[in-house]
């Protein structure tokens, strides 16, 4: 029997693949795509506690569409600002985005 | 009478604004800045003659007083006013009378100087704060034109700022002064606190009722570092001689009556204090007359015309401080007044012998200047007789009036200690004119009688001399005492012996100044032989100057030393130190920029981790 905690437990491990790859990852395009795991771990938790805690009302699956509908608004600015920051520098890896530094 | 009296703010006003016009228009000008000058101090003059005919015409307890609030307080109120009764009154008259025939005098004297319009310009703002602080009716305006008389001393001693000797003089007379004005000032801030105004009248009502010496003493010798420092007492005195490097007629001004009559001035106006105090009074009266022997000893091996004459001014001054202290006031008081025309005459005799030689002060290398200058001459001798206590000159009568106070107060001791520096200054200012104005011509061959415009204030001042001394002596039934007196105190009656003894030991003096510099039966040069460790002690002016140098190289310089170590290695260690911190740390953290923006993310997640880990753990605790 698939409870709660099996849900929870897929949301963090979702969340954690997410963290790393914003951490590990040098592709800005593969650090956008773990945001958006991080952001579909939430959800699965919203909906899974919507689920099993609150079935009769539909907070947390709404919310979940609202996370989605975000996401993709973050996504096409966020791919915007790769494909502008492409033009400039003709690359998209982190470690050459290092124009802040002492 | 009170048309009059509301003139009176205009004597120390004129010279103030003779001093203004000069120094902000008319300096270009030099004729004219003298005649604004002279103007000026002739008119304050004419007024002062005024005020006294109208003070000395009428009831000795008549006092003329006006003022208006200048600062208040809580706890103290400070007017600025002005107070005139026979005292100020005298003083008036002296400081008018000898500032003006010193500026008119100095029309000759400082002919030709490039620094003309400034000089009169000091003059006049000399004159006007002396003024100024003679009118005063409190401590507080008192003081303030105490600090100016102190300024302009400096300004007018080094005059000839070409001269290092005049700058360091300049400077050594404005330093010794500030020790004594502090001293001064810290007096005033006790009367201040103590009794809320520094009002002479309101001082006056309120000391004698006060019988607490535990703070009147300390007041008492507080205010009187200010005298001490002022007229050069023992052990300030040291400025004074040196003071000599301005030009003569301010010498003659300083000596005779602005700045050393300010200290005198100041123990009349606060008496009421000090005759509250018996141990002040005694201090008083033992520093003056140690003064009184110490310059006058010092006097008798000078060689330098001007030092000589300083250091009879010490002498005198500690004559008239030891005055005050043996509660003679009356007599302090005339003495200060007979002393300013005789010593302002000898120091502008003086000055028309340097003038005449092109600077020239040693009286060795003088002689035989009676006969090229007589009038410069016979008008010195006039003024070392009166100076010396020769019957009838002016200085005879208040000479005699303090040695009378000293005895008649039970100071025999103060009265002999008196009478041997009387007998003193009669020789070394007589071993001063044989020397220099008769005996052989020893150079000086085109030496002739001074112009006139110098003639005429020596003349004046000899006139003075002699018959100033008048006023205060039995022939006149002591009218002088009757207008300037302490209250409550009576005056002692004239005393044969004491005026025959005093006089008898001048003529001594002068006998004895005879044989050695104008007989020669006694030769000058076997006497230093014999006495020479005496000599030598008093040649050097019993080696002060070097004491205090002295002073100033061990503990000065050594608590300058480590006061520097302190700066350099504490302070400048602090701030370098801390500065150097800041770097490093700067330094060291920059590594943490690096510009990786997922770096900066990985610090936000611990930081929130952190930040959640401790609020759990809060949580937990409180539940458990």
């Amino acid at each position: 029997m698939i409870g709660l905690n099996h849900y929870l437990l897929l949301g963090t491990a979702l969340f954690g693949i997410g963290v790393y790859g914003v951490f590990a990852k040098r592709n800005a395009i593969a650090v956008l795509m773990s945001v958006e795991l991080m952001l579909n771990a939430v959800n699965v938790n919203f909906v899974a506690i919507n689920r099993f805690l609150q079935p009769d009302a539909a907070l947390g699956q709404l919310f979940a569409i609202f996370v989605i509908v975000v996401a993709a608004a973050e996504v096409s600015v966020g791919l915007a600002l790769i494909i502008s920051i492409y033009r400039q520098r003709q690359s998209v890896n982190l470690n050459d985005f290092n124009l802040m530094k002492w | 009478m009170q048309d009059l009296m509301s003139l009176i703010w205009l004597i120390p006003v004129l010279p103030f604004l003779a001093f203004a016009s000069i120094g902000l228009l008319l300096h270009r000008w030099p004729r004219l800045s003298a005649a604004v000058s002279i103007a000026a101090i002739g008119a304050s003059f004419l007024l002062s003659l005024l005020v006294a005919i109208e003070i000395f015409g009428g009831d000795p307890g008549r006092v003329f007083e006006m003022s208006v609030r200048w600062l208040e307080m809580p706890g103290l109120k400070v007017d600025m006013g002005i107070l005139v009764d026979p005292l100020t009154a005298v003083m008036l008259l002296v400081v008018t009378t000898v500032a003006l025939l010193v500026q008119v005098y100095s029309l000759g004297y400082m002919e030709g100087d490039p620094g003309w319009a400034s000089y009169f310009s000091y003059q006049s703002i000399f004159a006007g704060s002396m003024l100024g602080l003679v009118v005063a009716n409190n401590f507080g305006q008192l003081f303030v034109f105490w600090e100016l008389v102190g300024m302009c001393s400096y300004l007018l001693i080094g005059f000839w700022f070409g001269k290092p000797s005049a700058r360091d003089a300049a400077i050594k007379a404005f330093v010794t002064n500030r020790i004594g004005d502090f001293g001064f000032l810290l007096g005033i801030l006790f009367l201040a606190v103590v009794f809320g105004t520094l009002d002479f009248g309101q001082l006056a009502a309120l000391i004698p009722a006060y019988h607490n010496l535990a703070v009147l003493l300390p007041v008492a010798i507080l205010l009187f570092f200010g005298p001490v420092g002022k007229s050069a007492q023992f052990p300030l005195h040291v400025w004074l001689p040196d003071a000599m490097e301005g030009p003569t007629p301010v010498s003659a001004l300083i000596h005779a009556a602005t700045m050393v009559a300010a200290g005198v001035y100041l123990i009349a106006r606060a008496f009421f204090i000090f005759s509250q105090v018996p141990q002040a009074m005694l201090l008083i009266a033992l520093v003056g007359g140690f003064t009184a022997l110490f310059a006058a000893s010092i006097a008798l091996v000078q060689n330098d015309i001007k030092r000589i004459l300083a250091y009879s001014t010490l002498s005198q001054l500690g004559y008239m401080v030891m005055a005050m202290g043996v509660g003679a006031m009356t007599a302090g008081m005339f003495h200060l007044m007979t002393h300013a025309f005789f010593k302002s005459l000898l120091f502008l005799a003086a000055g028309s012998v340097i003038h005449t030689l092109h600077g020239e002060q040693d009286i060795w290398k003088m002689g035989g200047l009676a006969r090229k200058m007589p009038i410069t001459t016979w008008t010195f001798v006039i003024g070392a007789l009166a100076l010396a206590g020769i019957p009838p000159l002016a200085g005879f009568w208040s000479k005699d009036e303090i040695l009378l106070g000293a005895y008649a107060g039970g100071y025999t001791g103060l009265y002999l200690l008196g009478s041997l520096v009387a007998f003193m200054t009669a020789f070394y200012m007589f071993r001063l004119i044989f020397t220099a104005f008769f005996g052989g011509n020893k150079g000086g061959e085109h030496a002739h009688e001074s112009a006139p415009v110098m003639t005429g204030p020596l003349v004046i001042l000899a006139v003075l001399s002699v018959v100033a001394g008048l006023v205060g002596s039995p022939l006149t039934g002591n009218y002088f005492g009757h207008y300037i007196s302490v209250p409550g105190v009576a005056h002692h009656p004239a005393n044969p012996v004491i005026m025959s003894v005093s006089s008898l030991l001048a003529l001594a003096g002068i006998g004895l100044a005879w044989l050695i510099y104008q007989k020669q039966s006694v030769q000058a040069e076997d006497l230093r032989q014999r006495w020479s460790p005496l000599y030598e002690l008093l040649r050097h002016k019993f080696y002060i100057d070097e004491f205090y140098a002295w002073l100033g190289k061990t503990f000065v310089d050594s608590g300058a030393r480590a006061l520097e170590w302190i700066d350099l290695k504490l302070v400048n260690g602090a701030v370098n130190g801390l500065a150097y911190l800041t770097g490093w740390s700067g330094r060291t953290l920059r590594y943490i920029v690096n510009g990786q923006v997922q770096s900066y993310a990985i610090w936000v997640v611990f930081g929130v981790a952190l930040l959640l880990a401790t609020a759990l753990m809060t949580v937990f605790t409180v539940l458990v």
